[in-house]
């Protein structure tokens, strides 16, 4: 079940192959949903459905599918995916749903998804595929929460919408930092965190 | 002076590699070079020699700063004694005031970058760099008097790092640092950036002066009042309620942040910078024409919607922080742009899109800030297009001459 080759597929994107910090994928979607930990952990959480079983159901048809239309193929399963998860959390979320507006719907267009289809369920059987899905969507949605963590701490206070900053600080003149909330400071965090990454891991570190 | 060669000489070994603190050789370097002229010249390849060099041109624009500084500490005092209802006290007290009041905020700048540049510079072991002299007064100058001194800092450290020692340090950045560090503040903490409290002092500076505020004070400054002016006509005041003219801003007797109040101080800066030849003379000027133009353009369409389309162009540019940032933010040679059409091009843009900003977008009082930040970024950009359209013109005509 978890052979060495799939024990890679499944932890290697937690950090040496991480899909945000060293495939560099999927900016955009953890730019704009970190504002606060919950729609980032949701977030998370919907990567990795999708990616998960979109991996197994191309790896299911991957000698099926023609070469020529496998884009068309694999953007129709995404969509599926991204749709039944939507209503789903409409269904069950939707204050959160709402605070994600479109970014739900723009998974489709999340490069990580297309990016492992492409590269990986395309070549590898369903179980191999299945954990690389997980994998990926798990090291995505790591990054999300290191982001939104410091975006909501420094940026409102909070934590999962609870006060952790005393009120004693704010009464002696600490402010939250508007900043933070902004997508520049997501942008600046996540380089931080990149920073970090390719100091701990010297292979990583380009010329 | 000869005590301190000899004490630098006899320190001298501890320093270098193998000595007791070699890891601090950088910051020895950095003390004799700042203390003595180094003695060491290049001996081959072609250089021009000239003693202007960084240390130099860094303490000139300094220098060049000193009016401003100085009539900021004055009109700091002077709007506080104004504020409580002591109008009547001499100048001495109320510069005295604006002294006790800038000097936290100038210790904590300096103390917070140099730290940052002194660190830096050890880890990645290089000489420490003097770029942030300037720097380091032109914060205090930018930054509104009542900011707490913890914002400060915190915005120092960001811009310091994120706009410099990130992009490889003095020299090698693309955004104008201490700009940076006011565009964090602004963005971060907005209600300590701009509104009533923001720009006159109240409290006492360091067991100085206090009291209470008389009746009928307004903290906003005049682009703050043009801003939320309502009807044809405008009404700025100063702080008691007065009507104010353009010679007021003029001269600087208006709250705003401690260096932009005064365009005779700015123009005196002015003018050593121009004589040194240290600022280029076709950016600050080019800021100004593309600044008149644009209010003039603004000023030709008058509209009650755009309160700051109603100010006439010079009072317009003695407001709020254009002749400053025209003077000291603009011509800094490493965010501005290098080639001398380009220049032209960096300046004027700048001008226009400060007034436009202004004028035109009523979230934004002032924009002067937003618009020397977005030239930064464009500065390259237009230095690439006047050398590529220089090389291919000059390929046309020897074409042609074949």
């Amino acid at each position: 079940m978890l052979s060495k080759k799939n024990k890679e597929a499944l932890f290697n994107p937690l950090s040496k192959d991480n899909p945000i910090l060293v495939q560099i994928l999927g900016i955009c979607s953890s730019l704009a949903v970190t504002a606060s930990l919950e729609p980032a952990i949701v977030m998370g959480i919907s990567v990795i459905a999708v990616l998960a079983f979109s991996n197994v159901i191309i790896s299911f048809l991957r000698k099926t599918i023609p070469t020529n239309i496998r884009i068309i193929v694999q953007l129709v399963v995404i969509a599926a995916l991204v749709i039944i998860v939507q209503q789903i959390l409409v269904a069950y979320n939707y204050d959160v749903s709402k605070k994600l507006s479109v970014f739900i719907g723009l998974i489709i267009t999340n490069c990580i998804i297309m990016g492992r289809l492409e590269a990986f369920a395309m070549h590898n059987r369903p179980w191999p595929s299945f954990l690389d899905g997980v994998g990926n969507g798990l090291g995505y949605t790591i990054i999300l929460v290191i982001v939104a963590f410091f975006r909501e701490l420094l940026g409102s206070g909070t934590l999962f919408g609870f006060k952790v900053i005393p009120q004693w600080c704010y009464d002696h003149g600490y402010m939250d930092n508007g900043l933070m909330i902004l997508p520049p400071m997501a942008l600046i965090t996540l380089g931080c965190i990149i920073w970090y990454h390719r100091a701990h891991n010297k292979e990583l570190q380009e010329d | 002076m000869k005590a301190l060669r000899n004490f630098m000489n006899k320190i001298e070994p501890s320093f270098r590699p193998g000595g007791k603190l070699a890891k601090l050789e950088s910051v020895y370097d950095g003390m004799e070079t700042f203390l003595f002229t180094p003695n060491a010249t290049s001996r081959s390849g072609a250089h021009i020699h000239d003693g202007n060099d960084m240390k130099r041109t860094m303490i000139t624009v300094v220098v060049a700063l000193i009016p401003a500084l100085l009539f900021g500490m004055y009109n700091i005092g002077y709007q506080h004694y104004l504020a409580i209802g002591h109008s009547h006290e001499g100048w001495f007290t109320m510069w005295l005031y604006g002294l006790l009041a800038m000097l936290p905020v100038i210790v904590v700048s300096y103390v917070v970058g140099l730290g940052i540049e002194f660190i830096s510079a050890q880890i990645h072991h290089k000489e420490i760099q003097e770029g942030f002299l300037v720097t380091g007064i032109l914060i205090p100058l930018i930054v509104p008097i009542n900011t707490p001194l913890w914002m400060t800092a915190v915005a120092t450290a960001f811009a310091v790092i994120f706009a410099k020692e990130v992009f490889g340090g003095t020299g090698m950045n693309i955004f104008n640092v201490a700009l940076i560090t006011r565009a964090f503040l602004f963005f971060a903490y907005p209600s300590r950036m701009s509104g009533d409290e923001a720009f006159v002092k109240l409290d006492s500076a360091l067991g100085m002066g206090g009291g209470t505020v008389v009746d009928g004070f307004t903290g906003a400054t005049p682009l703050g009042q043009v801003a939320t002016n309502v009807g044809d006509q405008l009404h700025m005041t100063n702080i008691m309620g007065e009507p104010i003219s353009c010679l007021d801003a003029f001269i600087g007797f208006i709250p705003g942040s401690p260096g932009e109040t005064s365009m005779i101080a700015i123009l005196l800066g002015a003018a050593l910078l121009l004589l040194t030849g240290i600022a280029s003379w076709r950016i600050m000027c080019s800021v100004f024409v593309g600044g008149l133009g644009m209010a003039a353009l603004a000023h030709a369409l008058p509209s009650a919607t755009y309160p700051a389309s109603l100010l006439d162009p010079w009072t317009q540019l003695c407001l709020g922080g254009f002749a400053f940032g025209a003077v000291f933010m603009a011509t800094d040679p490493v965010t501005g742009a290098r080639t001398k059409i380009g220049q032209y091009i960096y300046g004027l843009l700048i001008g226009v899109f400060a007034i436009l900003i202004r004028v035109y977008n009523s979230g934004y009082p002032e924009g002067m800030m937003l618009a020397i930040l977005l030239m930064n970024a464009f500065a390259p950009l237009i230095d690439h297009c006047v050398v590529s359209s220089n090389i291919k013109r000059r390929a046309r005509r020897a074409a042609i001459k074949e």
